[in-house]
């Protein structure tokens, strides 16, 4: 097969620039391929981040002519041959090196997230009894690989800034993922409006857009995570009937 | 954290900014014109107030029909703010007119206006209260559903009622309004017009996602939930029409100017009906 | 004098794939302060991309299935090689393992009066496996993630350990780097846990990813810890062969549990013709007798062959290919369309789908997939006590793959997932106990640190030196050639001369740029674990001069009696690698019977 550029942002902190290289490439490769290979071959301090390099671990989230997606799948047979390849690092997130950023705000939400509580078990060996047709609405959710391009690409977090007061769709998903889980007893429905920051949400869709697991987050996780708010929060119906049943 | 720098080269700064390649601007350009196009139909053809009502049809822009003597303006005011409000506050619509208009983003990872950005936070608040309208919606739906029904419901072409009809629309006086006598089933194109519109909003409106909420999505454990079957069942139903619920949204939008524009341009003696029984 | 960031904990857990996190859970638990290191994002680990399910008798769908047959399919996949106790505490406590990752919030697939599925899967009697369509792994590593930080474990991502401190002849600490900083950070605690998962990434077709360079492997031989069974590499009959890119990475074993069937290119479904004596009568004889177990009644009908066990069945593909009946691409065929209907696939098997129709252009509901062997797992690693997993140097903990033992000489799919949460709270509870009859921390040596951080940083005072990728590259390639699925004494005796070059290479890579998120830098330190465990799988190959399990010499055929329940155990002897051969624990009575006999 011919030649391709691929044309990488070079750079650390807040500096960098777009470097061009030119690369032997064969059938079949994907973009990690490439970026591995001029690592090898001609800029062996590339940073970049993969894991599994089967869409199943997210680790190597970039943004390909100007697109988040995955490295690990995204064909070069996708892009035509004489037109550069521009692989950019996340946006929404601080650069360390090359195409490598800091994610580490994600992990910190996660924790500050209400965690699982099952109710008391149905039997005494500890086991619940729950059927496939409940959970499978959960476990669309479950599907989330922590790529983080949701968050990349969500424009409260990419565009406005505000990680400090909204948590973003991947752990709205999260959210979902506990909420409707058919054991769980907690309640987030306040905490999702207060410091999950669930307005913010402008059901955009441009998360449901990138996602590489194809989870509807939009539509089934934080509309659904909306509505629950609004059950609690901005329902008078609902408020009288609290008020009435004490 | 939030607020480091990030290189020049990666900034999209200002509306537009971006190195994605495709025609990103083709989506909100064709929604903007979408949305413009039937609004400035709907809000002339509510306007006028006039020929939204021949035969056995009535236009969906006026029903309900209230004509109380007191209202100095088209009676369809009395009535459009509650499928303009569910549209207005539908999450499908949102998200169109958040991209089309407010640039809120434009397109996925392409740089918008800077300002201060507060979601549904503060003014758009009121977009909460969808489920309000949703209640209104499906009242509406009952409301259109006699409507078609009506549509179906003619005179009784004797030679007297053919005397005083309009040619080629026997039941129906130079008026407008509907002969004397006695009524039969018939069907003319209108009764497929205003048929088809219900369904279509119906299928706009039974996949609403707050409706999708209230009948099941609001419970975690449908074995635990009293008649959790059947909740489940119905929010399996309503999913399956959530699912495109943006093809019906555009669908059923075109439909009922369409329907409007039917009803109209047969009022106004433009065209005629075709009776197909 | 170089800067290095100091923390203190009572126990440290190396490696966040499912044992670490259940070992940084358990010993949370018991109260100890405890640290989690990982090389990746929390998260990224190996586990996530295990897809089959977890092995537990649970008998949900099977009622007569217990932890005695369980016992018994894994003593006999890992042909009698195992350590008994290990094999049995692992098939007793794997059921209450599951079941507590229920209490924590994972999702599995259900059966239809509401419990966990299970399903079934090469060298289980029953259908064992609980699963969650093919993301099993994912959803075990998201559910332990969340727990552990909900559990209060300090988590250090991204960091590299690159040697364990040794005082008084215990292990008391880490010297490690930030991978994003490349500054160094030095972990004192009571006790450590490896679980760094294996070795494959020293072969050239692997399913296993850039993390898999053997560190906890290399660790423990540098501590001076014993480790057995170096020679059992498991190749997992089916990955990916085509396109070049993706070759190596796994197809599910699932996709035959749920009916796949292995053809020849002459349409033969070829497994028949390979039963081993062992299981004669264990599985189906025609083909139709198979498509009925599929398709229907699993209790009169018995298993198809394509589910007998890993080395079995990689071998039978390696014969078929050298016959000359393999595909274009040199593997064979893996067929599920013609036997399933394209939304049962789909559903079953969502990420299989997904992963042909985006890296192959195959539409597996559709056309038959492209397979051949690929190196998945290694059986051998770090000797421990069954009970608490200590290693044998003290202060050394180790559960997982990096631990030697549970699977003999060959490893049951859903094994590995089951052995990590059993063995994987034993190491945490074992290192907490440990930790907590310790008194003060020991003060560990500046010239120690400074050792290793010299040797570290090396490489950057050797700028135009060998490009350390072309040295990992030579290296997976002499060990994919000369000690892949069949060895023999030429083949393994050309490894270690090449090891022997190589190693001097690795000592001559160079590298440019700083020491921030540098990939290349990352590589040469990797190398050094790279290159002792590929020394330790070549001398422990040399020295079982039989065939069993996944070791295969083309010079010695067949299994050797007077090789049975006999280990290879290899240890640091100042600079050499000292090899044995040890006689393993004497199986009991009892569970004699059992294996003979059946549960």
């Amino acid at each position: 097969m011919a030649k391709r550029v691929f044309r990488l942002f070079r750079g650390q902190g807040n500096t960098g620039q777009l470097v061009d290289y030119e690369l032997e490439c064969d059938e079949g490769m994907v973009v990690l391929d490439a970026v591995h290979r001029i690592q090898a071959e001609q800029a062996p301090d590339l940073a970049c981040r993969w894991n599994c390099k089967a869409g199943k671990c997210g680790s190597c989230s970039a943004e390909i002519n100007g697109k988040p997606r995955l490295m690990c799948m995204t064909r070069l047979s996708d892009y035509p041959p004489d037109r550069p390849i521009t692989i950019t690092p996340m946006k929404a997130f601080p650069l360390i090196k090359d195409l490598v950023t800091d994610v580490s705000w994600n992990y910190e939400v996660n924790r500050r997230l209400p965690e699982f509580k099952p109710r008391p078990p149905d039997f005494p060996d500890g086991s619940w009894r729950m059927y496939q047709y409940e959970v499978e609405r959960a476990q669309e959710f479950r599907k989330c690989i922590e790529c983080f391009l949701c968050q990349d690409v969500c424009h409260v977090l990419r565009t406005h800034r505000k990680h400090d007061e909204f948590i973003g769709p991947a752990f709205l998903t999260r959210a979902a993922a506990y909420e409707t889980h058919p054991l769980d007893t907690n309640d987030r429905a306040t905490y999702l409006k207060e410091q999950g920051g669930i307005g913010y949400c402008n059901i955009t869709k441009c998360c449901t857009e990138v996602c590489p697991e194809s989870i509807a987050i939009t539509d089934n996780a934080i509309i659904p995570l909306k509505e629950r708010v609004v059950d609690r929060h901005y329902d008078p119906l609902r408020a009288i009937v609290r008020l009435l049943k004490g | 954290m939030a607020t480091s720098a990030a290189p020049r080269v990666l900034e999209e700064r200002g509306l537009g900014a971006t190195l994605r390649r495709d025609a990103w601007w083709l989506a909100p350009a064709a929604v903007a014109i979408g949305l413009l196009a039937f609004g400035f139909y709907a809000t002339w053809a509510a306007w006028v107030g006039d020929h939204y009502e021949w035969g056995p049809y009535l236009s969906p822009f006026y029903s309900p029909l209230f004509e109380p003597g007191w209202w100095p303006l088209s009676p369809a005011f009395l009535i459009l703010w509650a499928p303009l409000g569910f549209r207005v506050t539908c999450y499908y619509y949102r998200k169109a007119y958040y991209r089309a208009f407010f640039l809120d983003p434009v397109a996925c990872a392409v740089g918008e206006p800077r300002h201060d950005y507060h979601g549904e936070r503060k003014l758009f608040v009121f977009q909460n209260l969808h489920r309000f309208f949703m209640y209104l919606a499906v009242v509406f739906i009952f409301i259109l559903g006699w409507d078609a029904i009506v549509s179906f419901i003619w005179p009784v072409c004797s030679d007297a009622v053919r005397a005083v009809s309009v040619p080629g629309a026997c039941g129906v006086l130079p008026s407008g309004e509907l002969a004397e006598g006695p009524r039969t089933f018939g069907i003319g194109v209108g009764s497929l017009v205003l048929t088809i519109n219900v369904i279509l909003l119906a299928g706009f409106t039974f996949g609403c996602h707050a409706l999708r909420h209230a009948v099941g999505g609001s419970i975690d454990c449908f074995s635990c939930a009293k008649f959790g079957r059947q909740r489940y069942r119905l929010w399996r139903g309503v999913t399956v029409l959530n699912k495109r619920h943006m093809f019906w949204a555009w669908i059923s939008l075109f439909w009922v100017g369409f329907a409007d524009l039917y009803v109209r341009l047969v009022a106004m003696g433009v065209i005629s009906d075709l009776r197909l029984l | 004098m170089i800067e290095v960031q100091r923390h203190e904990h009572d126990v440290i857990v190396i490696g966040a794939g499912g044992a670490g996190l259940r070992a940084a859970i358990e010993a949370s638990l018991q109260g100890c302060r405890v640290a989690l290191i990982c090389k990746s994002l929390l998260g990224k680990a190996h586990t996530v991309m295990a897809e089959g399910g977890a092995a537990a008798a649970l008998g949900n769908v099977f009622p007569e299935d217990n932890w005695k047959v369980h016992f018994r399919d894994t003593m006999r996949g890992g042909k009698m090689h195992n350590n008994w106790r290990m094999a049995m505490i692992h098939a007793q406590e794997a059921p209450d393992r599951i079941r507590e990752l229920e209490a924590w919030g994972a999702l599995f697939d259900r059966t239809a009066d509401g419990r966990i599925n299970q399903r079934p899967f090469g060298g289980h009697t029953y259908s064992r496996l609980a699963h969650v369509g093919d993301r099993t792994g994912l959803e075990m590593i998201r559910v332990l993630q969340d727990k552990a930080v909900h559990c209060g474990v300090d988590v250090f991502m991204e960091c590299t350990v690159i040697k364990l401190a040794v005082v008084d002849g215990k292990v008391c600490g880490a010297l490690g780097y930030w991978r994003e900083s490349g500054r160094f950070v030095l972990f004192r605690a009571h006790a450590v846990v490896l679980a760094t998962g294996g070795i494959g990434k020293a072969w050239a077709i692997t399913s296993n990813s850039w993390e898999y360079t053997g560190d906890g492997h290399a660790l423990a031989y540098d501590a001076g810890a014993e480790l057995i069974d170096m020679e059992f590499v498991q190749f997992h009959p089916t990955g990916m062969v085509w396109p070049p890119s993706v070759r190596g990475i796994l197809v599910t074993e699932g996709v035959r549990g749920e009916g796949g069937v292995l053809l020849n290119n002459q349409g033969r479904r070829f497994m028949f013709d390979y039963m081993p004596e062992m299981y004669r009568g264990d599985f189906a004889e025609t083909e139709e007798e198979a498509d009925a177990w599929v398709t229907g009644d699993r209790k009169k009908n018995r298993r198809p062959p394509e589910l007998l066990t890993r080395d079995v069945v990689s071998k039978a593909i390696v014969a078929e290919v050298k016959a000359g009946r393999g595909s274009p691409h040199g593997g064979v065929f893996l067929d599920i369309a013609s036997k399933r209907d394209p939304e049962y696939i789909k559903k079953k098997l969502p990420s299989m789908y997904h992963q042909f129709k985006e890296l192959a252009g195959v539409d597996i509901t559709k056309e038959p997939m492209e397979v051949g062997p690929t190196v998945h797992y290694v059986m051998g690693g770090v000797k421990v006590d069954p009970e608490t997993q200590a290693a044998t140097v003290p202060g050394l903990f180790a559960a997982g793959e990096v631990a030697g033992g549970m699977h003999g000489a060959n490893r049951l799919g859903g094994n590995s997932l089951s052995d990590l949460l059993v063995f994987g709270r034993r190491a945490g509870l074992g290192a907490a106990e440990y930790a907590k009859r310790q008194g003060r921390l020991p003060e560990i040596p500046q010239n120690l640190v400074n050792e290793t951080v010299e040797w570290a940083l090396a490489p950057f005072e050797r700028s135009g030196g060998e490009n350390p990728y072309q040295v990992q590259e030579d290296l997976r390639r002499t060990m994919q050639e000369n000690c892949g699925i069949v060895r023999d004494q030429a083949g393994l005796e050309q490894a270690l001369a090449d090891l022997a070059k190589l190693k001097e290479r690795a000592m001559r890579t160079g590298i440019t740029g700083s020491r921030e998120y540098n990939p290349g830098w990352h590589t040469c330190l990797d190398l050094h674990s790279q290159l002792t465990v590929a020394e330790m799988v070549v001398r422990s190959c040399m020295e079982r001069k039989e065939s069993r399990g996944a070791h295969t010499r083309f010079d010695y055929p067949d299994s050797d009696p007077n090789w049975e329940r006999k280990e290879v155990v290899v240890r640091r002897d100042g600079d050499r690698m000292e090899v044995k051969v040890v006689p393993q624990p004497e199986i009991p009575e009892e569970l004699m019977t059992i294996i003979k006999e059946g549960a």
